[in-house]
């Protein structure tokens, strides 16, 4: 059935509203249509789910505060901003002062009544301190900030042509974002003390029958409507940041993204990890349509629906990842070589072609005449790929991070992609859209007690549960003492997520970090060499109740910090080998000891 | 004004004389940085932490710390070096920095690019060959100047002894320094109460701000001793150094948009004889320490002290200080504060070739391979080296047979003067600037070379290829490059954007004057043009372009540094 055969014109649109609908729907597939309805369904429940039957969001410390924000680089804004919060304070006003670099925009929307005190530097830039709150308030990201009152004071040099543009740009965009303003933007030059001052003044003035008055402004928490999206339902989120976060002289590149989960009602729970549904790289496709000598635009039929094969290849069939199925069939096709390496059965030989091939790479090396049809049914399905969540959905309501490594590599003499790593951080910008749902994964899941205290390993893109581990904590307000072993090949490029460690260090929320840079110095040290390192105090935190967490490589590391751990245990616990790895055995027993390796 | 001590005044009083938290500071390994109250007091070792400003911005979108790593500059004394000095300093620039030397304008060594977890091998690398970085930076005595130049008498022999006789006399005495870099021993807690005879000069919280010393033997100005907190002018008379004329109080640094902060030029206090120049240094500096203003590190500076209580007042408290009865000041005269190039002999008949190095980055860029080629002649020369404060290098005390060799060295490398220079270009100085400088507002040594091609050109039109004419340029209005005594100073205020200073005194006796503010290149050329063709039409004999632009009204002249800025807004 196609789209523009359905009767609109009995629905309560108007004409202009069913041409949309009509254009917006025609050419969809039975699946996409079952899915666009129930994702309308799902904006309806929403949208007629009335404000004050809304449970409210936790309550926020921004209600009955002055919170005074600062962007500052010389120190001048800075010390304006401590004079307010100082006369606040003495007024008995509760107050929140802070620099633009530690504010969690996401609070903004809890937020009842602002004070920014802002520079501007460079050539009409932000100070370095205000850069990204700025970026971020300037991005598609940026919340509605009704019923929220805010005033700002711009300081500046009037001999640049950009005179005082930050707060110029700042003061008008909370006004779009639909804030109130409090006061006219008060902008100072060099001579910025006495501007500053009346300022000050006429803030503080207007501070007292504001923050009695105001209460926070309602928050609406997800609402969970039918259909929930599920594997067989996926979302489609927006892509909110893709950002490389290994520095420049890195020899991999690693990215953040952050997707919007806004509207789906779907939950996750920190371990979770998210299933991410791709295509093929192009330039792979054209190459292996190339390779077998064959017409992309040749019709297919995979799982009983019927479409070209190039599209088959880009969005249904595995090209990268290489099967024994694919394996055997493709030896069917021709190449006795292949077959008798197969009919050996030698595994290391199998596994070598399994694991260090693609497709491409068996096309290749072993030529055999195939038509459409027979490359087709050859192919496994394309799988989705999991990504270990990397944020906190209590910090986080509407947003799903990942930490993906992107796989680039050259073998037999051309280069090769991971396709679904490759799709995340080459073919998806922000603002474009990837089909994900959740796999819970209650396997590897926080503890029930916030007062346990756990042990966290996670080397490279292991580190991603983790993030949400912590972020989830401290958003909880959990007693327990959190410690994380962290390693990568250099400090200086591979720290992932440094800056928020180092945070979570301050604030207390991660009470220990143990590094292992491996290339830093001429002998390798990885995360096992700080484990037997640290070892005493380590059986110290197992033996008073500590839970203990992998996540990361499966073919190496994974081994590797098992074994180090059972020597703890043995060293510290003085025992055998043997009852060392029987306690390990426990420990996973009672869920204390859990895993998630790939 | 508040009374408030600065936050700097309780760091050192807290640090038990400069340890602080540093030990700590060095292990932490989840940061490439040190505290921040440490990194005020790594500087009186002799350390700046800094980073990479190229990639501060994309550092922190990757959500990773931005790039530290640490400066290192090396205290040398009157600019001496030994050959062995040099080559360790090559080794250590190699091995644990950015793989540069650089020379600065107080005859001093640093170092780029250093991270914290080689700090320690660095700094115990540098003392080595007997050479440290205590006090190199901090509120206390930096590097003493002394000229490097030599004539046909002893004298400059007599007056660089003299210059580190008063370095040697203001080094800090605490031991923090040995404890921390050299695993020296730890001496029973240098605390409070006996701070007095821990630091018998500076005490428990150091001097207020920086301190500068120089000395210099006219007619030639090389140490630009009016820009020092304390000078000594040699005063010679038929050949014999007699004394020296004590001067104090000059400074360049001043923040731009606060008139309160200017650059000013030392006063002349009177005469003392050699065996009196350390108590007399030792009354200025206590003096200072007691009266400078601890509230405000902007106002701190002995300039300042000076002009809010005036010279007399000043001279009263150092001749009460000292017992020194410092007579009237001896006639003498400056005819420039550049280097003089070239091969000289001295008294002795030994040799001397000052070598011109842009900006004092000593590195090898592509067929002008500076650090190879100083390398070489490292190894084979018997004499000394001396840092310039014009950040050259002279190879001195050459025997007669070595020349020729040094000679084909500096022609293998590409490093001889004539391969390189112009005559605005042999008088020019930039400041570190970008990326290393956490202060700079703007390009310096990354951009004076590009920018001083395209004058050359314009000087060659106005017939002026071969007249020297002094260009500094600074990344921001501190003044590390002492721009406000060039005839052409240039000031960054933002990113490609300079103040432009005209009308300075070519012997650094006289300072420049605002002429435009906030331009980039296309406007500082348009500027300059006119003025170089009318300087070339109009001068009077032998007259300086800075002279000639105040003999003119092109600029007016400052008298003083209290009327930097009037001047500024006179000129309007
Ligand atoms: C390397 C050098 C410039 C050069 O190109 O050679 C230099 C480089 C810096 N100077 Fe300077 N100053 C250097 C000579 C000067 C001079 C010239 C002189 O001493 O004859 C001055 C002007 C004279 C004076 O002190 O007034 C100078 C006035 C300053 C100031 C302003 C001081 C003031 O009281 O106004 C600062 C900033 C500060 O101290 O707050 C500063 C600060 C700095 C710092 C350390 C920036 C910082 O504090 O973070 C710069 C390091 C840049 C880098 O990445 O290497 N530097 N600085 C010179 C090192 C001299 C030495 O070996 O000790
Ligand atoms: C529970 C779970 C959580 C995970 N969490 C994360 C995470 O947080 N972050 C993350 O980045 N990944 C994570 N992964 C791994 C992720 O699912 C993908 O496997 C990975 O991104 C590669 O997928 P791809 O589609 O890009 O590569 P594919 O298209 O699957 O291609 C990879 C294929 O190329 C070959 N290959 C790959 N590298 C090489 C090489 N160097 N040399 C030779 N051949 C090679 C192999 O044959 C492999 O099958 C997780 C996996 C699981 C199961
Ligand atoms: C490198 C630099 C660039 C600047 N650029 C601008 C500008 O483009 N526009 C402006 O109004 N002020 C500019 N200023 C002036 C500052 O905004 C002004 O000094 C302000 O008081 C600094 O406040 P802060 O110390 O809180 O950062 C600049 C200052 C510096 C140091
Ligand atoms: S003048 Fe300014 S920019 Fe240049 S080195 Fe000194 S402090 Fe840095």
């Amino acid at each position: 059935m196609r789209a523009s055969t359905a009767p609109l014109l009995t629905l309560p649109l108007d004409g202009g509203q069913s041409e949309r609908l009509r254009q917006a729907l025609a050419g969809l597939t039975p699946d996409q249509l079952q899915w666009v309805s129930g994702y309308a369904a799902g904006l309806a429940a929403a949208a007629s789910v009335p404000a004050q039957a809304a449970a409210p969001s936790t309550l926020s410390d921004g209600a009955n505060t002055l919170t005074v924000l600062y962007g500052s680089q010389t120190g001048n804004g800075k010390g304006v901003a401590e004079r307010l919060a100082a006369r606040a304070k003495e007024k008995g006003f509760g107050v929140s002062l802070q620099s633009l670099a530690d504010y969690k925009p996401s609070q903004l929307k809890r937020e009842v009544l602002l004070s920014f005190v802002i520079s501007t530097h460079g050539e009409g830039e932000p100070p370095d301190d205000a850069e990204l709150f700025h970026e971020y308030l300037f991005s598609k990201k940026a919340p509605t900030l009704a019923g929220i009152r805010y005033s700002v004071l711009a300081l500046g040099d009037s001999s640049y042509i950009n005179f005082c543009q930050t707060g110029r740009e700042l003061d008008q965009r909370l006004a779009d974002l639909g804030a109130l303003r409090l006061q006219p933007l008060a902008e100072c030059d060099v001579d910025y003390e006495e501007v500053a001052d009346r300022w000050v003044g006429d803030v503080l003035a207007r501070v007292p029958d504001l923050i009695s008055a105001t209460s926070p402004v309602p928050q609406l928490r997800a609402v969970t409507v039918a259909p929930r999206f599920d594997k067989n339902r996926p979302f489609h989120a927006e892509v909110l940041v893709n950002q490389k976060i290994t520095g420049r002289h890195s020899s991999k590149d690693v990215r953040h993204i952050e997707l919007s989960l806004e509207g789906s009602g779907l939950h996750y729970e920190p371990g979770d990890a998210l299933a991410v549904i791709v295509r093929n790289p192009p330039a792979l496709v054209q190459q292996l349509i190339s390779a077998v000598g064959l017409d992309g635009a040749t019709p297919v039929d995979v799982a009983g629906e019927s479409l070209s094969l190039e599209t088959a290849l880009s969005e249904k069939l595995e090209i990268t990842a290489t099967s024994t199925g694919f394996l055997k069939a493709w030896a069917a096709y021709g190449s006795g070589e292949l077959k008798s390496l197969l009919e050996q059965g030698d595994r290391a030989v199998l596994s070598e072609l399994v694991d260090g091939h693609q497709v491409i790479d068996i096309v290749r090396r072993f030529p055999a005449t195939v038509d459409a049809a027979g490359l087709a049914s050859s192919l496994r399905k394309l799988g989705a790929r999991s990504y270990s969540i990397a944020s906190s959905q209590r910090a986080n309501p509407d947003e799903v991070h990942l930490t993906v490594a992107a796989v680039r590599y050259d073998a037999f003499g051309s280069e090769h992609w991971g396709a679904a790593s490759t799709h995340l951080a080459d073919r998806l910008g922000e603002g474009d859209r990837v089909f994900v749902y959740v796999e819970p994964n209650s396997r590897f899941h926080l503890p029930a007690d916030d007062s346990a205290d756990i042990v966290m390993i996670g080397p490279g893109t292991g580190v991603a549960p983790f993030r949400a581990f912590v972020e989830e904590r401290a958003e909880r307000g959990a007693q327990g003492r959190n410690w994380l072993f962290f390693g990568d090949r250099t400090f200086g490029s591979d720290f992932l997520y440094q800056l928020e460690w180092q945070r979570h260090l301050k604030s207390g929320a991660l009470a220990r970090l143990d590094l292992a840079f491996s290339r830093d110095q001429s002998e390798k040290v990885y995360v096992q060499d700080r484990i037997r390192a640290q070892g005493k105090d380590l059986y110290e935190w197992i033996r008073s109740g500590a839970s203990i967490y992998i996540c990361g490589d499966s073919k190496h590391m994974a081994g590797d910090v098992e074994q180090a751990l059972v020597d703890v245990i043995a060293l510290h616990g003085n025992t055998g080998a043997a009852e060392a790895k029987a306690r390990l055995k426990e420990l996973r027993r009672d869920g204390r000891y859990q895993r998630d390796v790939y | 004004m508040s009374r408030i001590l600065s936050d700097v005044e309780r760091i050192k009083a807290a640090s038990r004389h400069l340890r602080g938290t540093l030990a700590e500071s060095l292990a932490d390994a989840v940061t490439g940085a040190l505290a921040e109250d440490d990194t005020q007091l790594s500087k009186f070792h002799g350390i700046y932490q800094q980073d990479d400003r190229d990639q501060r911005s994309e550092r922190k979108r990757q959500r990773l710390e931005p790039a530290y790593s640490f400066m290192i500059r090396a205290r040398v004394p009157a600019g001496i070096c030994t050959p062995a000095q040099w080559l360790n300093m090559d080794r250590v620039a190699t091995e644990k920095a950015n793989g540069t030397i650089r020379l600065t304008t107080r005859q001093a060594f640093q170092l780029h690019g250093v991270i914290k977890s080689g700090l320690k091998a660095a700094i115990a690398g540098i003392n080595r060959e007997m050479m440290d970085t205590l006090a190199a930076c901090g509120d206390v005595n930096r590097n003493v100047m002394a000229p490097t130049l030599y004539d046909l008498t002893d004298v400059h022999r007599q007056v660089q002894a003299d210059a580190r006789r008063l370095s040697d006399h203001l080094t800090p005495a605490t031991n923090a320094y040995h404890e921390i870099w050299l695993d020296g021993t730890k001496l029973p807690l240098e605390n409070d109460d006996r701070a007095a005879d821990v630091e018998p000069i500076y005490g428990r919280t150091y001097l207020p701000r920086k301190f500068k010393s120089a000395f210099v033997v006219p007619p030639q100005n090389d140490t630009d001793i009016y820009s020092q907190d304390l000078g000594f002018i040699a005063i010679v008379e038929n050949g014999q150094l007699v004394g020296y004329n004590v001067t104090v109080g000059g400074g360049m640094g001043m923040a731009h948009g606060e008139p309160e902060t200017y650059p000013r030029l030392a006063d002349i206090l009177g005469f003392v004889t050699p065996d009196n120049i350390l108590a007399v240094a030792e009354a200025v500096v206590t003096t200072q320490r007691d009266h400078g203003d601890r509230t405000n590190r902007k106002h701190a500076r002995l300039k300042y002290t000076i002009d809010d209580r005036g010279i007399d007042w000043f001279r009263a408290e150092v001749v009460e200080r000292s017992g020194v009865a410092v007579a009237a000041p001896r006639k003498f005269a400056f005819t420039s504060n550049g280097d003089v190039y070239g091969w000289q002999a001295d008294a002795a008949g030994a040799w001397h070739y000052t070598l011109f190095i842009q900006n004092g980055r000593v590195a090898d860029t592509g067929d002008r391979r500076l650090l190879a080629g100083l390398r070489r002649i490292a190894a084979l020369h018997h004499g000394e080296f001396r840092l310039t404060p014009n950040q050259n290098l002279t190879i001195s005390s050459v025997r007669d047979e070595d020349r020729e060799s040094i000679e084909s060295l500096l022609t293998e490398f590409g490093i001889e003067n004539e391969l390189q220079a112009s005559a605005l270009r042999l008088n020019s100085l930039a400041c570190v600037a970008f990326p290393t400088c956490g202060l700079a507002m703007a390009e310096s040594e990354r951009y004076l070379p590009s920018l001083i091609d395209t004058l050359e050109g314009h000087l060659i039109d106005a017939g002026l290829g071969n007249e020297p004419i002094t260009i500094r340029m600074t990344g921001c209005p501190n003044g590390c490059a002492r721009p406000y005594i060039g005839e052409i100073g240039l000031v960054g205020k933002g990113p490609g954007t300079y103040n432009l200073y005209l009308g300075a005194g070519f012997a650094g006796e006289r300072l420049g004057c605002l002429y435009r503010e906030n331009i980039g290149e296309t406007e500082i050329i348009e500027a300059l043009l006119p003025l170089f063709e009318a300087f070339g039409a109009a001068r009077a004999d032998g007259e300086h372009f800075g002279d000639f632009l105040v003999r003119t009204g092109v600029v007016r002249e400052v008298t003083a540094g209290r009327n930097f800025h009037a001047a500024e807004v006179a000129h309007g």
